[in-house]
């Protein structure tokens, strides 16, 4: 396949953003009102992060879990793919994505973390639940287009890496959803969309508070 | 939903998105000015300057909306002379709303020109069954292969495809200036009707050696993004058109970018896409009229490059 060095990503993106965002406008009536049940769901999240407990980290892991296996299907597989050829890949990294969930879940807890940690997980799950969908409005989408936790693979990912940072998750947990932030940026950049780069910011926010606190808890273990 | 039910409704929705009561027939006495053709080198088949890509414009999913609007542009285009329409299977949903539109339609004279894209030579029958069955089409008219993908085997394919009746033409194609070279090398060895390359009046690497290698080995040349995907277009917006368009009967820089392009020699059609009824008129209004000379294109490349 030596051919592929010759492509560069404006070649793989095949649609226009108004039709992006038409596919989002028509999949979230197809859906509602199951936003108000994500919405619920994210709400959930946000309690059990902020009440670090073992059965609400696995409430939390769980609620996730489910969450990118629905979007890998409903979204990526059943829609996404009308447009974007690579999408039935997405759709199995999430659902790979939602196994690993799953998996964590099933797993003892470990060590609470720390407070600046849970503050700055807190605030990545806060904003993927109640400011993210609000971004449609800014941008003169309105609510048709809004991308809600639960429902849109965006918020969610931001969300799941806030849940990531929460229960000091192992590094396999974090690949796919780094991936995906890197992927979905790259794609909203191409398509010239103003608040591409939040999701790579998220995502080097939550890498960056991460890697602190290892490096904080290894000092301590070898002070 | 039976075909029919489904192509009554695409025609409805299209009088809709068209905001007109009836829409003209297809079959009607053409446009004033009539679409200047250009003749295919290794048959003498005449096909007219402008065609139709479909790459990003046509890629809408599901959306009935926008097939709607599509299907429209596809309408005027064929009802303004049009007939060639570009597609691949690196289009993702692009060949379907062809496909469904040209069942509303019933053009009368379509050139059907897609791609194959995919790696290995084994795959791609298949690949271009579907195709087919996507675009609704006995058979194609062209087939390509897209930015030489698994060329050899490919072609192999397509040749064979040739030979027994199954196609009639049979092309490669590149974009953005990729792999020049190797195009150079397939030009002179293989015995292709087509090349399609990127080329407008900033991007004009082709003109060095693809576009005379074309004409020596009788090869036609089908011209993509000649907008540079709608930059080159936004750029010139709104700077005032040079005491030359007149000339040429332009009133738009697209049409004087699009003139530019098919008033080449070896030129045989530029492919601009767009999902915009008006633009498709004005794309077709370019492949009317007086075209450019010589001197003139390189006053329309200086301009555009000093303007944009």
């Amino acid at each position: 396949m030596s051919e592929w060095w010759t492509y560069s990503l404006s070649d793989f993106l095949m649609f226009s953003q108004r039709s992006y965002y038409r596919l989002i406008a028509l999949y979230n009536e197809a859906l509602w009102p199951a936003h108000l049940l994500a919405l619920a769901v994210g709400l959930v999240v946000i309690v059990c992060v902020a009440r670090p407990r073992p059965h609400t980290r696995r409430i939390a892991l769980l609620a996730l879990a489910l969450a990118w296996a629905w979007i890998g299907w409903a979204y990526h597989l059943d829609r996404y793919a009308d447009i974007n050829t690579g999408a039935p890949w997405f759709a199995l990294a999430f659902g790979v994505q939602a196994l690993l969930l799953g998996l964590l879940a099933a797993r003892p807890h470990g060590a609470a973390p720390a407070r600046m940690q849970r503050q700055l997980a807190l605030g990545l799950i806060g904003l993927a639940v109640v400011a993210y969908p609000l971004l449609a409005l800014g941008s003169g989408g309105g609510w048709g287009q809004a991308e809600v936790f639960g429902i849109a693979p965006d918020p969610t990912a931001i969300a799941t890496l806030g849940m990531l940072l929460a229960c000091r998750a192992h590094l396999i947990a974090w690949l796919i959803p780094l991936a995906w932030c890197a992927v979905s940026g790259a794609t909203l950049m191409e398509l010239r969309v103003a608040h591409a780069w939040l999701l790579p910011t998220f995502a080097i926010l939550a890498i960056a508070a991460s890697l602190l606190y290892r490096r904080g808890s290894q000092a301590r273990k070898h002070g | 939903m039976t075909p029919d039910s489904s192509r009554r409704r695409l025609l409805q929705t299209m009088l809709a998105a068209s905001g007109s009561m009836v829409l003209p027939s297809l079959h009607a006495a053409p446009t004033a000015v009539p679409l200047l053709t250009r003749p295919i080198p290794s048959s003498g088949e005449q096909v007219p300057v402008i065609g139709l890509g479909s790459w990003i414009t046509f890629n809408v999913g599901r959306d009935p909306q926008a097939r709607a609007e599509c299907a429209n542009v596809m309408h005027q285009f064929f009802a303004g002379g049009g007939r060639m329409i570009d597609s691949s299977p690196m289009y993702g949903s692009a060949q379907d709303v062809i496909g469904e539109a040209l069942q509303a339609i019933k053009p009368p004279r379509l050139f059907s020109a897609d791609k194959v894209w995919i790696s290995g030579g084994a795959r791609g029958p298949s690949q271009i069954e579907t195709s087919r069955k996507l675009w609704r089409v006995p058979r194609f008219d062209l087939l390509q292969v897209h930015n030489l993908l698994s060329w050899e085997e490919h072609l192999k394919t397509l040749q064979a495809m040739k030979k027994e009746g199954r196609l009639r033409y049979v092309g490669i194609t590149t974009s953005e200036g990729r792999r020049h070279g190797e195009i150079e090398k397939i030009m002179a060895s293989q015995a292709i009707d087509f090349v399609q390359v990127s080329y407008n009046a900033l991007d004009r690497d082709v003109e060095q050696r693809i576009l005379p290698l074309a004409r020596e080995r009788r090869i036609g040349v089908i011209v993509n993004r000649p907008f540079r995907q709608g930059d080159l277009t936004q750029a010139l917006a709104g700077k005032p058109l040079p005491g030359w368009a007149a000339e040429i009967g332009c009133t738009t820089w697209a049409q004087a970018l699009l003139k530019f392009i098919v008033s080449h020699p070896a030129v045989t059609c530029a492919i601009p896409a767009t999902s915009s009824v008006a633009h498709v008129r004005e794309n077709l209004l370019a492949g009317t009229g007086r075209m450019p000379d010589e001197a003139l294109r390189k006053r329309i490349a200086q301009d555009a490059e000093r303007l944009a």
